[in-house]
This record gives structure tokens, C-alpha cells and sequence, in this order.
């Protein structure tokens, strides 16, 4: 197996020290509306609340009921309200509503409300514009990081992606910046940073401000190096189908929070299960990471191992048959119990992804990647949307296309914009209103109106704000070269060349041996060149916004402790888990360790949901 | 050495001393005769108000402020009211009232700083008498009218006017009166005769000082100590009666055998200390009063003022400023003439040391077999505090550092701490600078404080280098001085911007965590915004900035700077602020230049103001973003004529927008919803909001072929599309007879695989074997395969001499059935790879 553990992988830190802190400082919010109270959660943050404190516990801290925040009139009896939201403006005014209602139907009752990770002044607003500023006693949470595994840590916050990038609304900037705070504050601080895109420049920057407004603490570090990355820097890789079996996992079943629900057809019982993936499950731990043609063989291997272990019983005597009940059985159990389940899961994908449709699918996408026999790509785009396959898989393939191949052709472009329409509906010219504004997927155009708008509004504004608007604007108008970049980090590998799926020699196995990840490339790149020189043609295709930073402290100091051998990867926009996985082979190779920071689980589906617009 | 006890007086068991603090500086034509002094606690300034009674316009009353060496601070001409009393504020401003009420509030150069009223009634019947107090609430002011009532004021910072209750009897001014800050509260004592009342907020009490001898018939003077604690009693017989405030207990009686009225009375007692004392002057003579019979007295050439002090007296001349003071316990240990206590001893061991004699060892022995050592070198080490000559205390340090070498364990930082004291009291006590702080009142007051009078003096250099040599935490210390020199700085008015700012900047360029928008503020505070924002420019902290740009309403810049920040919650204030503070259109305009704010708006917008978000993309004629709107707000409406309506807006925006392309799309959508109404109200199928593919779908399932095919055509549907379509919605239907009608309508453009595939989806084989004959060459072994009929495929891809086909075709062949064909297929094989 490819995966097995260095034996000088550095230690990780504890993370669940972060949980700790969370819910004390929940628990001690709760405890500022003493007595009974009924408590409102915001649906998506329902689970990550579940991995901090569980029912019992909010039971314990006088919370009467609990339920979800629906934007619908409510049914409690409580005198006591307190709701544990995200700054969202739409729910505060359902808040605002509801206090205004109370108020009309002569109620008096108590309102807190808890916004996590932070309030937003426009929350404020639309209480005060509401009236019921005086009504309502605020509060925050600071809960930023919810540790998803030993190595993954989450904001959880998946609106990040949409609300940083397309809507060109940097609030969560400075939530990201105080994360990164927290870890230093909790951690120790960092001996270098890099990072590139406009967002990962800011975060750096509010993170800068954070760390110079507190106290200064000098403390052996327990990360070497920090990376900052932007979503938009790598659009390719979010948008390929995942085939590393937890990245498979989460296409096909949806991973929610660390955990998934496996349907009765996994189960073959009638019941669906709830499993939690991270290190934990042992069987799951060994299969995450592999290639999912690997995964059937492993899994046989391991059940007749099982069959092994079992069989040992015969031939004991007594006191072995008691000994072993004791000690080995109930492990055995735990593990057969787990492996009944992935093999489940497996035989369910398998079904699904051995079929004739996925492998053509899979062909395309190399066929795009390597930049081959595009006119046959398009044609198989084209009876995809025709025959009405999958909304958002037609979509991420037309993304896919167009980033590939740097824009589409007019006459493609025209063509397969009103099959799509007459296929989804003509809502989805917001949709691709969106895309185009994000530069995934756009026309090929002949001339520069970026330019022109950008003079045109330079007149207007001084020099140094001319600077900003145009790194706004090149931000959105992202050209992507993705062919080219391609060329030059050699993203691409040969085709041709055979590659054996069970021994992966670079990063390319998580894609079958047919693309490296753009993101995780850059990341290799710089922790080898200890920065961005070299790289110069590389990130000015990228628009630049590349940046590093000796951190103050400890940096000097040279010692090749642990500490100095774990990476923290910030995604600022989401990660998938095969970019996890590939950090996870790189860490292997390199004999360091890579944490994963990110503002949320992604993948091509989340992705491109999260552009449409059919919805709002 | 021997000199130190020559100004020593005993009374009792304690010792007075009277030290001279300075030779006034300041050159009094008149002494203090005739003016009126104010003189501010803790070594503070001194003001005077000369021939403030003259009310002729042509000689107007000087006002005059000097440090309390009578360095000249300030002088000017009062050109307002008449004043009845000055006083020092706890933070060294000086108050004027006036005969009308008015109080005016000067800082220690002379500078207005700004007045208030002690209200109508006090105006009406004008002040007759007026006290300035301290509390821990801040200064106080009280006042007795000429409505024969007090009107106090406990906090001038933050006033609220009491008006206290009547006192029974009174018929003018009372004979004395003070002001007592007693179990939180501020009262007024008051005697009218032989008759002592407290007034507080609600009442006025009668009270009787226990064992006041009955001989007086009037209290004609009073003072209430430093601490508020204890209060001092002097009657017409000439007694002084000292006890508590709150007159339950009786301390002492001294009879001063001096009948006439006295000028000044004030308690004159350090913490701590032996026996309660208070000093009384009368003209040309000074009493000092303590528990027995005898007193001092001391004789005085001049006019002069008592200023209590925590610790003491201080006694301001014309020519001279003096602290009278009990002395303290150590410096009487160590002083006393044949003093046998270990302080002394120690003097001495280091005194016969220094002259080389070996008596040194003997003073040396005879205090450590005692064991008091350690003792010694406290008792030299506080007695150096209390001493104000410098080669006194070097004496006194010398001898605690000479014992404290026959210490082992002895703890260094009592006296580094006091050595470090001394030096920044005698700085502060030099002659230039003028404040005489003793050391008990220097610990009472903390370094902070001091810090912050050397500042409010302007003696920003001094009090940098305190706070280096003290070692004061930057942010507390050197930065905070830095602050306040740059705030000082920006309002000299003299200079222009550019040196002011660069001056500024160059000073502050290290010094950690100044706030450059506190000292932009000041400056904007004085008029001066183009500096202010010049400095502005140097705060590091975008966030900081805003504030005060919104405030000088420059707030475009303020917009950017909050942009610049990355903080979104300040570019909404902001963006906030402007949308109350400018007219729709030039707040518009503000925001077209910021694409930031401008899409923070609009999120707002989105949510709270739909219509707002309108306005901006027809201010900024963005026709598609309109278009978009359009699209989906038609989705939110529920009735299809304002849909419709709405996309119509749509399309003309699309129009203006030069999108050809949406605008025909949305312009079919329209046809689409129409259409779909249409035949909902004649066939009653639910259609309204499906896409044309699933109109489509939905009408061949229900088999309204006819209809589909007009859509089909109206829209222009590919050919392509089409075909898929009906294959399948006909297959779902397994409707095999209309199928194959349609295989044949006429030659397939997707060609016959789909069919086949469709056919075997449906799990029809003998449908599917229909249409293999039709599928095109290359497909044919597909085909084959998908029906399950190796032998054609066989065939196939034999005839097509296909190597990659041939071999699909025999991994699917079974060993055991198809022996026959597999051979053949290998021999094919085998013919094809030769060739």
C-alpha cells in the first residue's frame, strides 16, 4: 500500500483543544440568559454545534427545546429566546419580525442572540431599522475552527466561496484572519508565510494587524510554515471528478461535517447509518487516501485477514477462547462491523462508476486536461446537456472546457448556452452570469472592454485607489492559462505512459495519473524553492498576489524539531478531499506533515451550486 | 550632620520641623497683601489675584499663575466678574467663581478652557462665600449664597447641583463653615455661634462636639483635615478643639490664650503619626497645637498662606515657601540627639568608616548583637525619603549600603527603589521645574501621575526621561508623553502643516502604539483639518483613521481608508453613514468609484432594499445587471401576466445591453410561458415553469406529439435533441409501435446505437435487434454486443478487421459457449496484426 504511516511523520498538534475552548465560551454565553430558554440554531450550523456540544450538554445549561432556524413563524412557549446564528441579514430580520409580533400581540419575552463566528454591523442595522435594537441583547461566539480530523480543520462556513469571490463581499476576511490568530494564539506562532491570490493577501494582512494589536508572545512554534491559498487560483481541480475513494465518497454520498449517511442500498439493511470518517475508523483510514481501483482489492484482502483472526478460535483451548473474547473480539467486531460498511459504500459506487457513461465522462475530462481531440469533447458535452444527464455535471464540464481551453469559441459558447437553457430553464443565464463573471466560464472575445472600462472609471479616482480597482478588476477577469501552466509546472503527465494506480510516483494518482492539482503543485513548488522565486512566470499567469513573509519570531532558529516539519494549508474558498489526499501523499514524500485549513468541504457539485442563482 | 535637628521643635512626644522649600522666584511688590491665593495640594501651582476688589473699569484686577517656586507660569488682565474665590481642580486647572455663580476653568498657562453656572438661584442672590474641595469624585465646588443657603457641586466634571436644606436660625453668614466628604456624600458643616449643624442632602442635623469647653460661646474657625477624617475646632475663648469628623470622639483641647480671630487654620498631621496637630495663623504669628499644653510658635514677617498637605503644612510668604511638617519616626530615630537606635548607630559606624576608625566595627558589633542590622538599613533607607536636602540622603543611602554589605539575604529593592525615588523627586523639586512633592505625597500620587502634571506643565523632556530611567512600560510611559508633546505640537499655530507633520512624525517614528488619530483629532479639534489629515496618513491603522475622517466630513477618503482596512464592517459604517448623511444621487456617484463598497451595498440592498438595487444599476446604466434583475425577480412573482411583464423588462434591458443572445432567449422564454398556459387551460397538464426540455418530455409522455413538434419547430430545437428526446419519452412510454414509426419518419442524426441502447434499457431485446441492421458501421459491434449477439458482432468487427474490436468482442466471449467463434476471432486477429 501506498499510504502506510512514515515512521518520522512528525507529530500533530492537538487540536481538540479548539473544541474545548468553543464550548466553554458557548457555555458561558448560554450561562448570560440564566433560566429556561428555547434554543434557535441556524440549520448549517447544526452539525458543526453537534461536534461542539452535543444536546446533553446544552440540556445541562438550562436549553429547553431546540430548533431550527426555518425563517417561518415559530410555535415556543418560552419566555426565553436565544438564537445561535451566522450573521446573515436575511435571518436577522426574521428575528426582527418575530420580536415585532411579539410586540403587536402584547408578549414580552427575552431575546439573545448569538452570532457566531462574529457580528456584522449590517446585522446591527437591520435590527435598529427594525426597532428592536433595544430589545435584543447580542452576543458572539468566536467559534472560527471546528477540527474535522487530525489534519483537517474547518471555519465551516461555505457561503465564504460565494460571498468573497462572486459577490465581491470580503466580510469574512477578517473572520478567516482571526482564525489563523486563534491557531497562532493557541499554537505558537509561524516561522514563515507565503500565500497567493488577492483574498489569501488580505487574510494575511488582517491577521498581520491581529497579531500586532495583542501581546507578543514568543513560543517555540508548532508549525513551520503557513500557505494561503484563494479559490480562484485553482479552479481546475475542484471541478474534476473525484476518485480517491473519501473524495468519491463525498461526490456520491455527501460528506456532512466529517460525517455521512450511508442509504439503505450501502446498508442492505432498511435503515440508513450515520458514519463518522477521520482517523478514528481504522478501515476507512487505510482506504482514504487510495485510488478507488485500489479500494475493492484492499477491502477483500482485509476481510479475509478478518477471516483470519476469526478463525484462530478454533483449536483454543478455554482460557485462549476467554482471552480472546476479551481482548481481540470486540475490536474485531468493530472493524468487521466498519469494513461490512465500506465495502457497501464501494459495491454502491462501483455500480455506479464502473458503468459505461462515468468511464467516457473520465475520458473527456483527460481528453480536456491534456488538451486533446476537443472537438469530440464538444460533441459529447453537447449530448450530455442534450439528453438532459445532470444539470450541474453538464455544467461542470462546460467549466471545465472553458477554463481548459481559455475561454470557449462564440459559436460554441452561443450554441451550448441555449441547449443548456432549453434544457434547465433560462433561470440559469444568472447562473451564467455568475460563471462568467468568475471567469469559469466564458466567450472568447476579440476585444479589450476590460480595459476600457477600467479607464474609464480611472479618471475618476485618484492613483492609489486606480491600483486597487484594477487588481479588482483583474480579479474577475481572470484570463485563465491553464494550458500554459500546465506546460510549465507539468501538470500534465505524458499520456501514454502507463501508470501504476497502486504505487503512485507523484500526485497525478488522485486523478488517475492524468492531471497533478494545480494548488497543490504551487504548494509543492514553494516549500521547494522556500518562496516564489522562479516562479515568476507562473504566478504572473496567475495574476501574481504572491506573496512571503518571515514571521518574527523563532524563525531564526533553524532546529529541526517537529514543529518545523508541518505545513498549515489555508483554503480560502473551500478544499476538496482529493486535494487532501495529494497533500497527504506529498507530506509522505517529503517527510512532512501538511494541516489543512479551510472555509469549507467543497466539491464540483458544492461548487457550482453555490453559483446558481435559481434559488435566491 | 549636627544641623539636621536645628529646626526641630518638640510638642509632646513628636518633633515639628519647618524646612524652606524655595526662595520665591517670583519679585511681589506687595507680598501677598491684598490678593487673593490659590494654591493647588501635592507641590502644585500657585495663582494669585491681585486687588481683585477694585471694580474700576481702568484698573483692572492681573491674574497671575505661578509654580509653586514662583516661576511665573502665566499673567493676564481678569476682564470678567468679580471673583470670589480661586481654587485648583485634582487635575491642575484653575476655577474662578464669581460673584454671580459663574465658574470659570482655566488650565496653568492661562488658557479659557470653557465655564459653567452653579445654576439661577445661585446667580439671583449672588455668592457670598465659596469653598473649592477635593473628593475621590473629582473637585467640588460649594457655595453659600446670599439666600443664606449652600449650593453644591460634588463633581465640576460632571455637575449636578445640590441645594442643600435650610439652617435653622441663620440670619447672615455663618461664623465658619466647611466641607466634610463623609460615607460617600458631601456635606456642609456649619457653625452660626456656638450651634454646629451637618447639611446633607435631606437634612440639617444639630450636633455637639463631645467635651468642647464650655466656656466658648462661638466656633469662629474650623478645618477639616487632608483625609476628611478629622476635624479641628477653634472658639472665641481660644481653645482648639481636635477630634473626628464625625464628632464621636474628642482628641484633644489645647488652649492657644490667643482670643483674636485667626486668618488660617489647617490640620498640620502625617499619616500615621503620633499626635493629632493643626496650625493656626494669626498676623505675623504662627500656632502649632497638638495634645498637651504647650505649643510653638513660630513668628512670621509676612502675609503668608497655609496650603495643607497629606504630610504637612506648606506656608507661602512673599519671599518664601517652607513645609512645616511633624518629623517623621525614622528621621527621629536616626536624628534624635543621643539616639541610641539602630538607624543611628549605623550613621555613626559609617561615619567613623569614612574616617577610617575602628570605632566603625564597634557601632557595627553593637547593632548586629542586637540582630538589628536590617532594621538599621530600613530605618537610613526611609529616613533618606523624608529628607529633602540631597547630601542628607546621599548620607543616610550611603550608611544603609555600608550595613547592607554585613547582610547576607537582605532584599535589594527597597532601596534601589528609593534611590531611584529621590532622583526623580529632586528633579521635580528643582527650583525650574517646582513641584515639591515630599515622598509620602510622591507615593500617594503614583509615577503616573506625576507624569501626567510634568506633561500638563509641558515639560514633555523631563518627563520622558522619568519614564526611561523608571523603566516605564512604553504604552503608559514614553509613548503617552509622546502623545501628548504631539497633541501640544499640532496646535501651535505658527507653524505650517508640512514642518508640524514631519516634526511629528520623525519624534513618533519609534515609540510603540501611538494612536496618530488621536493627535489628527487634536488637531482637527483646533482647526487645523488638512494637518489632521496629513498625520492621519501615518496612523498605521486604516480602522483608526475613519472615524475621524467621517467626522471632518472628508469622507470620501474616509470610504477608501475603511476600504484599504479590509474591514468590512467599517466600510458598512461608513457606507452607512453616507447614505444618511448625502442625497441619493451623489451617494450613488460615491459609491460607483468604490467597487468594494459598492457591492457590500449591494448584498445589503439585495435583502433589505430590492428596489434601491434597481436604482443603482439604472444610475450606472447597467443594462444586463438590470436584465438579470428582472429575470429574477419574475421568479419570485407567482401571477404569469407580471411575469411575463417582468421578463419583458428584461428583454429591453437586454436590448439596451447590446445581449442579443439573452434577450431572444428571454423573449422565447415569454413564447414558452405562454404557450404553456395555453395548453394547460386546454389539456390540463401542469406545464407553467418547466424548461422547454422538460415542456417537451411532459407532452410526448402524455402524447401530445403534435404540440411537441410544434415547439419543437417554433423553437428551433436541435434536430439532435429532439431525436434523444422522443427516444426516450417513447421508450419510458414503451410505446415500441410509435417508435419504430419514428425510426423510420426519416434518417435518425443521432443516429441508431441510442435506439438499440434505449430499446435494451427498456429491457426490449427482440425491439432492440430491429434497429441493429441500421446502426452505422463503426457502431455495428456495439450494437451487436448490446443485444447480446456475439456471433453478428463477431462478424462485425471480422469484416471491419478491427484488432482493438475483434478483442472487445472476445473478452466478452465465454470460454465455454463460444469455443467456435472464439477461435475464429483469434484467427482474424492474428490475420489483422500481420498486415
Amino acid at each position: 500500500m501506498a499510504h502506510t504511516e512514515r515512521r518520522d511523520a512528525p507529530e500533530l498538534p492537538d487540536f481538540s483543544l479548539l473544541k474545548r475552548l468553543a464550548r466553554d465560551q458557548l457555555i458561558f454565553l448560554l450561562e448570560q440568559l440564566p433560566g429556561k430558554k428555547d434554543l434557535f440554531i441556524d440549520a448549517d450550523l447544526m452539525s458543526p454545534l453537534d461536534r461542539i456540544a452535543n444536546v446533553t450538554i446544552l440540556k445541562q445549561h438550562e436549553v429547553d427545546k431546540l430548533y431550527k432556524v426555518e425563517l417561518k413563524p415559530i410555535v415556543s412557549n418560552s419566555d426565553q429566546l436565544c438564537f445561535l446564528i451566522r450573521p446573515r441579514i436575511q435571518t436577522v430580520k426574521w428575528i426582527s419580525d418575530l420580536v415585532n409580533s411579539d410586540k403587536v400581540a402584547g408578549r414580552f419575552r427575552r431575546y439573545k442572540i448569538i452570532f457566531t463566528p462574529q457580528k456584522f454591523y449590517a446585522c446591527e442595522t437591520v435590527l435598529e431599522e427594525q426597532g428592536v435594537y433595544g430589545d435584543v441583547t447580542i452576543d458572539e461566539w468566536n467559534f472560527y475552527i471546528l477540527p474535522l480530523d487530525d489534519d483537517i480543520l474547518s471555519l465551516e462556513l461555505p457561503e465564504f466561496f460565494r460571498d468573497n469571490f462572486l459577490e465581491g463581499d470580503q466580510r469574512w476576511v477578517t473572520t478567516a484572519g482571526s482564525a489563523l490568530h486563534l491557531l497562532q494564539t493557541v499554537y505558537g506562532s509561524f516561522s514563515k508565510v507565503y500565500g497567493i491570490g488577492r483574498c489569501a493577501k488580505m487574510v494575511y494582512e488582517s491577521w498581520r494587524e491581529l497579531m500586532e494589536e495583542g501581546e507578543q508572545r514568543t513560543r517555540q512554534p508548532e508549525f513551520a510554515k503557513v500557505f494561503l491559498i484563494d479559490r480562484d487560483v485553482d479552479y481546475v481541480t475542484p471541478l474534476c471528478s473525484q476518485v480517491v475513494y473519501e473524495g468519491l465518497v463525498d461526490d456520491i454520498f455527501r460528506i456532512k461535517c466529517g460525517s455521512v449517511e450511508f442509504g439503505p442500498d450501502v446498508t442492505s439493511s432498511d435503515k440508513s447509518i450515520k458514519v463518522m470518517l477521520n482517523s478514528q475508523d481504522k478501515v476507512f483510514n487505510e482506504i482514504r487516501n487510495e485510488h478507488f481501483s485500489n479500494v475493492f482489492g484492499f477491502l477483500s484482502q482485509k476481510a479475509k485477514n478478518l477471516q483470519t483472526a476469526y478463525d484462530k478460535r478454533r483449536g483454543m483451548d478455554i482460557q485462549q477462547m476467554k482471552a480472546f473474547v476479551a481482548d481481540e473480539l470486540k475490536g474485531l467486531k468493530q472493524e468487521h462491523r466498519l469494513l461490512s460498511l465500506h465495502i457497501g459504500a464501494s459495491e454502491s459506487m462501483m455500480k455506479k462508476k464502473t458503468k459505461q457513461d462515468f468511464q467516457e465522462l473520465l475520458k473527456t475530462e483527460h481528453s480536456l486536461l491534456e488538451g486533446f481531440e476537443i472537438r469530440e469533447c464538444i460533441t459529447y458535452i453537447e449530448e450530455h446537456i442534450n439528453r438532459q444527464v445532470s444539470m450541474i455535471e453538464s455544467l461542470r464540464l462546460l467549466c471545465l472546457l472553458s477554463i481548459t481551453e481559455n475561454g470557449l469559441l462564440s459559436k460554441d459558447y452561443r450554441s451550448l448556452k441555449a441547449q443548456y437553457l432549453q434544457s434547465y430553464g433560462i433561470e440559469h443565464l444568472l447562473t451564467f452570469a455568475n460563471l462568467r463573471q468568475l471567469g469559469i466560464l466564458e466567450e472568447q472575445q476579440a476585444g479589450e472592454t476590460l480595459t476600457v472600462m477600467e479607464s474609464r472609471v480611472g479618471k475618476l479616482v485618484n492613483d492609489k485607489t486606480v491600483g486597487k480597482l484594477t487588481d479588482a478588476f483583474s480579479s474577475l477577469a481572470k484570463k485563465s492559462n491553464f494550458r500554459a501552466l500546465s506546460k510549465r509546472l507539468a501538470l500534465v503527465p505524458k499520456s501514454g505512459e502507463e501508470y501504476d494506480l497502486r504505487i503512485p510516483r507523484d500526485m497525478a494518482y488522485i486523478f488517475s495519473g492524468a492531471y497533478i492539482p494545480l494548488s497543490c503543485k504551487l504548494i509543492e513548488q514553494v516549500l521547494e524553492r522556500d518562496g516564489w522565486t522562479g516562479l515568476e512566470e507562473v504566478t504572473r499567469m496567475l495574476n501574481g498576489q504572491d506573496f512571503a513573509v518571515t514571521g518574527g519570531s523563532g524563525s531564526e532558529a533553524r532546529n529541526r524539531t517537529d514543529a518545523q516539519r508541518i505545513v498549515l494549508v489555508m483554503f480560502l474558498g473551500g478544499c476538496t478531499y482529493s486535494e487532501i489526499s495529494a497533500l497527504r501523499f506529498l507530506g509522505k514524500e517529503r517527510g512532512c506533515r501538511f494541516i489543512v485549513v479551510t472555509t469549507a468541504i467543497t466539491n464540483s457539485a458544492r461548487l457550482l451550486e453555490a453559483l446558481l442563482d435559481n434559488h435566491a | 550632620m549636627a544641623f539636621v535637628t536645628a529646626n526641630w521643635n518638640p510638642l509632646g512626644e513628636a518633633f515639628y520641623r519647618k524646612i524652606e522649600l524655595y526662595e520665591m522666584g517670583w519679585n511681589l511688590k506687595d507680598g501677598l497683601r491684598e490678593c487673593l491665593v490659590a494654591a493647588a495640594p501635592y507641590g502644585g501651582p500657585i495663582a494669585l489675584l491681585k486687588g481683585h476688589n477694585r471694580r474700576s473699569p481702568s484698573a483692572r484686577p492681573q491674574l497671575e499663575i505661578y509654580s509653586s517656586s514662583g516661576v511665573p507660569l502665566a499673567s493676564f488682565t481678569w476682564k470678567s466678574g468679580v471673583v470670589k474665590q480661586l481654587g485648583w481642580t485634582v487635575s491642575d486647572d484653575l476655577l474662578c467663581v464669581q460673584e454671580d455663580g459663574t465658574v470659570l476653568v482655566y488650565d496653568l498657562f492661562g488658557g479659557f478652557k470653557r465655564h459653567f453656572s452653579m445654576g439661577n438661584e445661585v446667580s439671583q442672590s449672588q455668592v457670598l462665600e465659596t469653598k473649592i474641595f477635593h473628593s475621590p469624585y473629582g473637585t467640588g465646588v460649594a457655595i453659600f449664597t446670599g439666600a443664606l443657603r449652600f449650593t453644591l457641586a460634588t463633581n465640576i466634571d460632571d455637575i449636578k447641583l445640590r441645594r442643600l436644606p435650610e439652617v435653622p436660625g441663620l440670619q447672615g453668614a455663618p461664623t465658619c463653615w466647611a466641607v466634610l466628604t463623609q460615607d460617600r456624600q458631601s456635606k456642609v458643616l456649619v457653625a452660626n455661634g456656638s450651634h454646629l449643624f451637618v447639611l446633607d442632602n435631606t437634612a440639617c442635623t444639630h450636633v455637639t462636639p463631645p467635651g468642647l469647653s464650655p466656656q466658648a460661646t462661638s466656633i469662629v474657625h474650623m478645618c477639616v483635615s487632608f483625609s476628611y477624617k478629622y476635624l479641628a475646632l477653634l472658639t472665641d475663648s481660644g481653645h482648639v478643639w481636635m477630634g473626628t469628623s464625625n464628632l464621636k470622639e474628642k482628641l484633644s483641647e489645647v488652649d492657644t490664650k490667643i482670643k483674636s480671630s485667626p486668618k488660617q487654620m489647617a490640620w498640620c498631621r502625617r499619616p500615621k503619626s503620633q499626635q493629632p496637630s493643626a496650625v493656626v495663623m494669626w498676623d505675623g504669628l504662627l500656632v502649632v497645637v497638638g495634645e498637651c499644653n504647650e505649643t510653638i510658635q513660630y513668628h512670621l514677617d509676612d502675609d503668608s498662606i497655609l496650603v495643607p498637605e497629606l504630610d504637612g503644612v506648606r506656608i507661602i510668604s512673599g519671599t518664601h515657601h517652607e513645609l512645616l511638617q511633624e518629623v517623621p519616626g525614622a528621621c527621629e530615630e536616626i536624628f534624635k540627639i543621643a539616639s541610641m537606635a539602630p538607624g543611628a548607630l549605623l550613621l555613626e559606624a559609617h561615619k567613623e568608616y569614612e574616617k577610617e576608625s575602628q570605632k566603625a566595627d564597634e557601632y557595627l558589633r553593637e547593632i548586629k548583637e542586637q540582630s538589628l542590622l536590617s532594621e538599621a538599613v530600613r530605618q537610613c533607607v526611609e529616613a533618606a525619603g523624608h529628607e529633602y536636602e540631597p547630601e542628607t540622603q546621599k548620607t543616610l543611602l550611603r550608611a544603609a549600603s555600608f550595613g547592607k554589605c554585613f547582610l547576607s539575604n537582605f532584599p535589594p529593592e527597597q532601596f534601589v527603589i528609593m534611590c531611584r525615588d529621590l532622583r526623580v523627586l529632586n528633579a521635580v523639586r528643582d527650583f525650574t521645574v517646582g513641584i515639591p512633592l515630599t515622598h509620602t505625597q510622591f507615593k500617594q500620587m503614583t509615577v503616573q501621575v506625576l507624569i501626567d502634571r510634568l506633561v500638563y506643565r509641558k515639560l514633555y523632556p523631563l518627563a520622558i526621561e522619568i519614564c526611561r530611567y523608571l523603566k516605564t512600560p512604553e504604552y503608559q510611559g514614553v509613548s503617552r508623553v509622546l502623545k501628548h508633546w504631539a497633541c501640544y505640537k499640532v496646535q501651535q499655530k505658527e507653524e505650517s502643516d508640512e514642518i508640524i507633520a514631519k516634526t511629528v512624525s520623525v519624534k513618533l517614528a519609534d515609540a510603540a502604539g501611538i494612536s496618530y488619530s488621536e493627535i489628527a483629532t487634536k488637531a482637527y479639534e483646533s482647526g487645523r483639518t488638512e494637518l489632521a489629515i496629513k498625520l492621519l496618513e501615518f496612523e498605521p491603522r486604516s480602522g483608526e483613521q475613519v472615524p475621524l475622517l467621517l467626522k471632518m466630513k472628508k469622507s470620501p477618503l474616509a470610504l477608501s481608508k475603511a476600504i484599504e482596512s479590509g474591514d468590512t464592517d467599517l466600510v458598512y459604517t461608513v457606507v452607512m453613514y453616507l447614505k444618511n448623511e448625502l442625497n441619493r444621487g451623489d451617494f450613488f456617484m460615491m459609491l460607483r468609484n468604490q467597487p468594494v463598497a459598492l457591492s457590500l451595498y449591494k448584498q445589503f440592498c439585495k435583502h433589505q432594499e430590492q428596489d434601491t438595487l434597481k436604482d443603482l444599476f439604472n444610475q450606472d446604466d447597467d443594462h444586463e445587471e438590470l436584465g438579470n434583475f428582472y429575470v429574477k425577480s419574475s421568479y419570485k412573482e407567482q401571477r404569469l401576466e407580471a411575469r411575463i411583464a417582468l421578463l419583458q423588462s428584461a428583454v429591453d434591458e437586454y436590448y439596451k445591453a447590446k445581449n442579443e443572445f439573452s434577450a431572444k432567449t428571454t423573449e422565447d422564454e415569454m413564447r414558452l410561458l405562454r404557450f404553456q398556459r395555453k395548453l394547460e387551460e386546454e389539456k390540463g397538464e401542469t406545464l407553467v415553469g418547466f424548461s422547454l426540455h422538460e415542456t417537451m418530455t411532459t407532452l410526448l409522455s402524455v402524447g401530445l406529439h403534435k404540440h411537441a413538434e410544434q415547439l419543437y419547430k417554433d423553437f428551433r430545437v436541435p434536430d439532435k435533441r429532439f431525436w434523444w428526446l422522443k427516444l426516450k419519452a417513447l421508450a419510458v412510454k414503451e410505446d415500441w409501435e410509435e417508435l419504430e414509426k419514428f425510426a423510420k419518419s426519416k434518417k435518425s442524426p443521432i443516429g441508431y446505437l441510442p435506439f438499440v441502447e434505449v430499446c435494451i434499457k427498456h429491457h426490449n431485446k427482440p425491439e432492440a435487434k430491429k434497429y441493429v441492421s441500421k446502426v452505422t458501421p463503426e457502431q455495428k459491434v456495439k450494437a451487436h454486443l448490446a443485444v447480446g449477439d456475439m456471433e453478428g458482432a463477431a462478424e462485425a468487427a471480422i469484416e471491419r478487421r478491427n484488432e482493438s474490436e475483434i478483442s472487445t468482442v472476445l473478452s466478452r466471449c465465454s470460454t465455454t459457449t463460444d469455443q467456435l467463434l472464439m477461435e475464429r476471432l483469434n484467427r482474424a486477429k492474428a490475420t489483422v496484426a500481420k498486415k
